[in-house]
C-alpha cells in the first residue's frame, strides 16, 4: 500500500474521521468533495464551539445570585491557568524543600557527633542522657535525609491519582468480567445460573456500591495501620467501587461476543478436531475481541464517571475530591475551578474513549465498524 | 552545598540510611565539627519522636488555624514533624477516618471526643490534650426574618441595635410557622458540636423549644418548635439563600460570608452566648496517644507556640499577626474563602450588617485566658448539656462528670509540653496555669441568660434550667 492508503487506514482505526479529507486533499482527490468533508468535521464543530462559548458568556452575565455566580469562559481559562502555575511553585517549593531537608540531615549527624564526644567527656547520668540524644539526633538525620514532602496534593498531582485510580478499577473488572463472562458465552447453563446477578447488580448506582466497599476494605485491612500497606484504603475503596460498578458492560459483551460466534467457524473446529483450549485461543476469543473491546470500551467510560463520584462521597484523593474541596471553599474563584475541573474531566474522559476505540478497531481484522 | 552533592550520589528512590550519611559526612571536612565540644550546661532531653509523618484532619474554618500556623510557620518542623493537613468533607468523615487510624488526629469539635468517648453517635475513646480556641461562632438568619424579627422588636430597627440579641422577636415568628403548621428549619453542624448546644441554648432562652433527643430519635425533635438539621459547614450560606433553612449557627467565615454575600444577617456571636466558651480542640485516639507519647508531646508543644503566634498584640494590644494568618488561611487547600472575608472576625471586628461593624478583639481567641489549655470545666458542660437535651439518656452522679472528663481531657500532655517549651526559652510561665490550678475554670455567670455555671455542680446546673431534662438532686451528692 503507498502512504495515502496508509493514512487512511490510520485515520479509520485510530478512529479520527476528521483527518481523512485532509489526507485526501494532499493525494490530490477531488477538491470539491473534500472542501465539503472538512466543513463538516472541522468547521461545522469549531463553529459550534464558538456558539456554545458565546451562549456560555451570556449565561455567566446572567446566571448570578447572592452567594454564587456562574464563572464566564474568560474566568475559566484564567483558573485553569493558576491551578497550573500552582502546581509548578508547588513542585519548586517541594524540591527546594527536600534539598534544605539533605542540608539538615547533614547538620544533625554532625551534632549528633558532637554530642556522642561530648558523652565520651561526661559521666554519670549526664552521660546517658548525651548518649540518648545523639541516638535521636541521627535518627533524626535519617528522617530528613528520606523526607518526603507534605504539602496537599496538587491539581495535577489529583488527575495522577484519578488515572491511577480508574485504571486500577478497570483491571480488576476486566480481570473478574472477562472470564465469568466468556463462561457464560460458553455454557448457557452458567448463563443462566449467573444471569439473576447480572440483570440485578447492573443497575445500580456507584454511590450505593461505596458504602459496601468501604466495609469491605476497612474489613480487609483491619488490624493494619496506614503506611504499613501497598495501597492505600481510600484508594482501594475507589478502585473497587469503580470495579463492581464497571464490569457489567464487559461482562454482557464478552457472553454477547462468545454466544455469537459464528457457527461455521465453529464446524470447522470440529471438522479439524481441535482440542477445547485450541478451540478457545484460536477461535472463539479472537472471533469475540471486537465485542469484548466494545464492552471495555463502555466499562471504562462508566467507570472514569463513576470514580469522579466516588471522590467526591468518600473524601478518596483524586478529582473529584478536588472539586469537593473547590466547592467548600466559596472564594470567587471557585466555581471558575470547578468549571475547568468540568472541563478537563471531559477531556480526560474523551482521550480515554478513544484510546479504546482505536485499540477495538485494532483487533476488528480491517472491519472497525462491525463492532 | 557541599553536602548536599555529596548525599545526591546515594539518593536514589531507595531509603537513606545511617550508613550512607555517615559516608557522605565523612567526606566532608570536619573543622566545624570540633568547635563546643565542652559545655557545662544542663542537658536538654530531645524528644525521640516516634512517627515523624503524620496526617491531621480539618474542616475548612477559620478555628483550624493553630494546625496550618504550625505548619506553615514550620513549627510542626522545629519538632521534627512532617505534617500533612487535608481537608475533609464532613465532621462525620473525619471522625471516622481518626478512629480508623487514617488521619493520625484532627481539627475536632470540643463535642466530638466527648460524644465518642461516652458514645453518643460513634463509640471510640478519644483524647484531647490542647483546645484549639474560644468562640469563633455565630447565628445567622435569613433577610426575611431579620425584618420580621425587627416588625416584632422595633429596637432592632436601628443601624447599630443592641447587643446581645436574644431569641425573643423570633419566638412569634416560630410559633405563627407552627400555627400554620409549617417547620421552621435551622441549621447546625453535628449533633455534638459547640454550634448544636449554642443554638439551643439561644433558643431555649427565649423559651423556644429546640426539640429534645432520646434513644429512639437521635434527631433531637422530641417537642421541638424548630428543627435543627446538619448541614456542612460551607454549606450554610448556600442553604440559606435556597430557603431550605431560615437560620443557622455556625463558624467562620461562613456567617461573614452571608453578609458581605447579602444573603443574611447574623443576630448574635456565641461570644454573647457564653463569654469564652471552648470551641475546637485537637483530638487523637487513645490508643495513638499511648503508642506515640512523645509525638503526641512534640504535636502539642508545636500547637501551643502556633496558638501563642496567633494571639500576639503589641503594646496597643493590636493583634499582630492576624492579617498573616488570614492571608494564609485563605489558600485554596486550607480554608479557601476569600482573604478579606476571612479576617473580618481574624483581625478583632465582626460585620453584623453593612451598617454595623463592631470592634471584636476577643471573636477568636486562640491563646489569650488560657484558652490552649483543656480545661476539665469545658469538658463538663458539653457533658451538662449532652444531658440536658438527652443525649445521655440516664441521669448521672456529679462524680461521673468529673470522672469522665479525666478520662477525654488530658492537661497532663499540655503541661510536660509547656514546661519543655519554658526550658527551651520559647514560652514563658505566665503563659500557662499556675502550678495548683485544678483545671476548673472560675464559676461564671457570663451566659446570654445569665444562668451561673459550676462545673463542680453538673446536676445544680442542668436542673437550673427551664427547658431540658430535669435529674434528681440526689445524684448532686454521689
Amino acid at each position: 500500500m503507498n502512504w495515502r492508503g496508509n493514512a487512511l487506514k490510520f485515520c479509520d482505526v485510530a478512529g479520527l474521521p476528521a483527518l481523512e479529507p485532509f489526507v485526501r486533499l494532499v493525494a490530490g482527490e477531488d477538491v470539491k468533495e473534500q472542501l465539503k468533508g472538512i466543513a463538516k468535521f472541522v468547521v461545522l464543530p469549531i463553529a459550534a464551539v464558538a456558539v456554545f462559548l458565546m451562549l456560555w458568556s451570556a449565561a455567566a452575565r446572567t446566571v448570578i445570585t447572592d452567594s454564587m455566580r456562574l464563572p464566564s469562559p474568560t474566568d475559566t481559562w484564567t483558573a485553569g491557568k493558576e491551578l497550573f502555575a500552582m502546581h509548578s511553585a508547588q513542585r519548586a517549593d517541594d524540591r527546594k524543600a527536600k534539598q534544605e531537608k539533605t542540608m539538615q540531615a547533614v547538620e544533625y549527624l554532625a551534632q549528633a557527633n558532637i554530642v556522642t564526644k561530648q558523652a565520651q567527656a561526661a559521666s554519670g547520668e549526664k552521660k546517658e542522657k548525651l548518649l540518648a540524644n545523639a541516638l535521636v539526633l541521627k535518627k533524626k538525620a535519617v528522617q530528613a535525609a528520606n523526607y518526603r514532602p507534605s504539602s496537599a496534593p496538587t491539581f495535577v498531582d489529583q488527575i495522577i491519582t484519578s488515572l491511577k485510580t480508574v485504571f486500577v478499577g478497570f483491571a480488576i473488572a476486566t480481570l473478574i468480567a472477562v472470564p465469568i463472562g466468556v463462561l457464560c458465552g460458553m455454557s448457557p447453563w452458567c448463563n443462566a445460573a449467573l444471569t439473576p446477578f447480572i440483570q440485578v447488580f447492573k443497575p445500580v448506582s456507584p454511590l450505593a456500591w461505596l458504602p459496601l466497599a468501604f466495609l469491605i476494605i476497612v474489613w480487609a485491612y483491619s488490624g493494619t495501620k496506614p503506611g504499613e500497606t501497598f495501597f492505600d484504603k481510600a484508594f482501594l475503596i475507589s478502585a473497587i467501587t469503580v470495579s463492581l460498578c464497571s464490569l457489567w458492560p464487559t461482562l454482557v459483551n464478552t457472553t454477547l461476543g462468545v454466544a455469537s460466534v459464528d457457527k461455521d467457524y465453529m464446524n470447522v473446529a470440529r471438522v479439524l478436531k481441535l482440542s477445547w483450549s485450541q478451540q478457545l485461543f484460536k477461535i472463539i476469543l479472537p472471533a469475540s475481541l471486537p465485542l469484548m473491546f466494545a464492552g471495555l470500551r463502555i466499562s471504562l467510560g462508566v467507570g472514569w464517571m463513576v470514580l469522579i463520584a466516588a471522590d467526591m462521597l468518600a473524601q478518596n484523593p483524586g478529582l473529584g475530591k478536588f472539586v469537593w474541596d473547590e466547592f467548600q471553599n466559596g472564594s470567587s474563584q471557585t466555581y471558575a475551578r470547578i468549571a475547568f475541573s468540568v472541563i478537563i474531566i471531559g477531556l480526560i474522559g474523551l482521550v480515554l474513549d478513544r484510546i479504546m476505540i482505536f485499540m477495538r478497531n485494532l483487533v476488528s481484522f480491517g472491519d472497525p465498524q462491525a463492532a | 552545598m557541599v553536602s548536599v552533592s555529596v548525599l545526591q550520589v546515594g539518593c536514589s528512590d531507595s531509603e537513606i540510611s545511617l550508613e550512607d550519611l555517615e559516608a557522605a559526612a565523612a567526606k566532608l571536612e570536619t573543622a566545624n565539627l570540633e568547635a563546643g565540644a565542652a559545655t557545662d550546661q544542663a542537658v536538654v532531653e530531645i524528644l525521640d519522636v516516634e512517627k515523624p509523618n503524620l496526617k491531621f484532619g480539618f474542616i475548612k474554618l477559620t478555628d483550624c488555624a493553630p494546625l496550618v500556623i504550625a505548619k506553615e510557620k514550620g513549627y510542626f518542623e522545629e519538632e521534627g514533624l512532617n505534617v500533612e493537613v487535608e481537608a475533609q468533607s464532613n465532621w462525620k468523615v473525619l471522625l471516622d477516618r481518626v478512629i480508623d487510624g487514617q488521619l493520625d488526629g484532627a481539627h475536632m469539635l470540643a463535642g466530638q471526643p466527648i460524644g465518642a468517648t461516652i458514645g453518643v453517635g460513634t463509640q471510640a475513646h478519644i483524647v484531647t490534650a490542647y483546645s484549639l480556641d474560644y468562640n469563633g461562632n455565630g447565628i445567622t438568619v435569613s433577610n426575611e426574618i431579620w425584618k420580621q424579627m425587627q416588625e416584632n422588636d422595633p429596637a432592632l430597627k436601628s443601624e447599630t441595635p443592641e447587643h446581645p440579641i436574644s431569641a425573643t422577636s423570633l419566638k412569634p415568628i416560630v410559633d405563627s410557622y407552627n400555627q400554620a403548621g409549617k417547620d421552621f428549619n435551622m441549621g447546625m453542624v453535628f449533633p455534638v458540636s459547640t454550634h448544636n448546644y449554642e443554638i439551643r441554648y439561644w433558643l431555649a432562652a427565649a423559651g423556644i423549644h429546640p426539640g429534645m433527643y432520646s434513644e429512639e430519635n437521635i434527631q433531637g425533635t422530641i417537642d421541638a418548635d424548630v428543627l435543627l438539621s446538619v448541614t456542612p459547614p460551607p454549606q450554610m450560606p448556600g442553604n440559606l439563600e435556597a430557603g431550605t433553612i431560615l437560620g443557622y449557627c455556625v463558624g467562620e467565615p461562613w456567617n461573614q460570608q452571608a453578609v458581605v454575600k447579602g444573603i443574611g444577617v447574623p443576630v448574635t456571636t456565641n461570644y454573647d452566648i457564653w463569654k469564652n466558651n471552648p470551641e475546637k480542640v485537637f483530638g487523637v485516639t487513645k490508643e495513638w496517644d499511648e503508642k506515640y507519647p512523645n509525638t503526641h508531646l512534640a504535636v502539642i508543644k508545636a500547637l501551643i507556640r502556633a496558638g501563642k503566634w496567633l494571639d500576639a498584640t503589641d503594646e496597643n494590644g493590636v493583634l499582630v499577626n492576624r492579617q498573616e494568618a488570614a492571608k494564609i488561611l485563605s489558600g485554596k487547600d486550607y480554608v479557601g474563602a476569600d482573604e478579606d472575608v476571612i479576617d473580618n472576625s481574624m483581625t478583632g471586628t465582626f460585620v453584623f450588617q453593612q451598617s454595623d461593624v463592631r470592634p471584636m478583639p476577643d471573636f477568636n481567641v486562640f491563646f489569650k485566658y488560657y484558652a490552649s489549655y483543656p480545661h476539665y470545666s469545658d469538658c463538663v458542660w458539653f457533658l451538662t448539656q449532652m444531658r440536658r437535651w438527652g443525649q445521655i439518656t440516664e441521669g448521672k452522679p456529679a462524680s461521673w462528670y468529673e470522672e469522665t472528663a479525666k478520662e477525654i481531657y488530658k492537661p497532663e500532655i499540655y503541661r510536660k509540653a509547656a514546661a519543655m517549651l519554658v526550658a527551651e526559652g520559647k514560652a514563658s510561665a505566665e503563659d500557662f496555669p499556675a502550678e495548683g490550678y485544678d483545671g476548673y475554670r472560675e464559676v461564671s455567670s457570663d451566659f446570654i441568660d445569665g444562668t451561673v455555671y459550676d462545673a463542680k455542680d453538673p446536676v445544680g446546673y442542668i436542673n437550673s434550667f427551664a427547658i431540658g431534662n430535669k435529674d434528681p438532686e440526689a445524684l448532686a451528692k454521689q
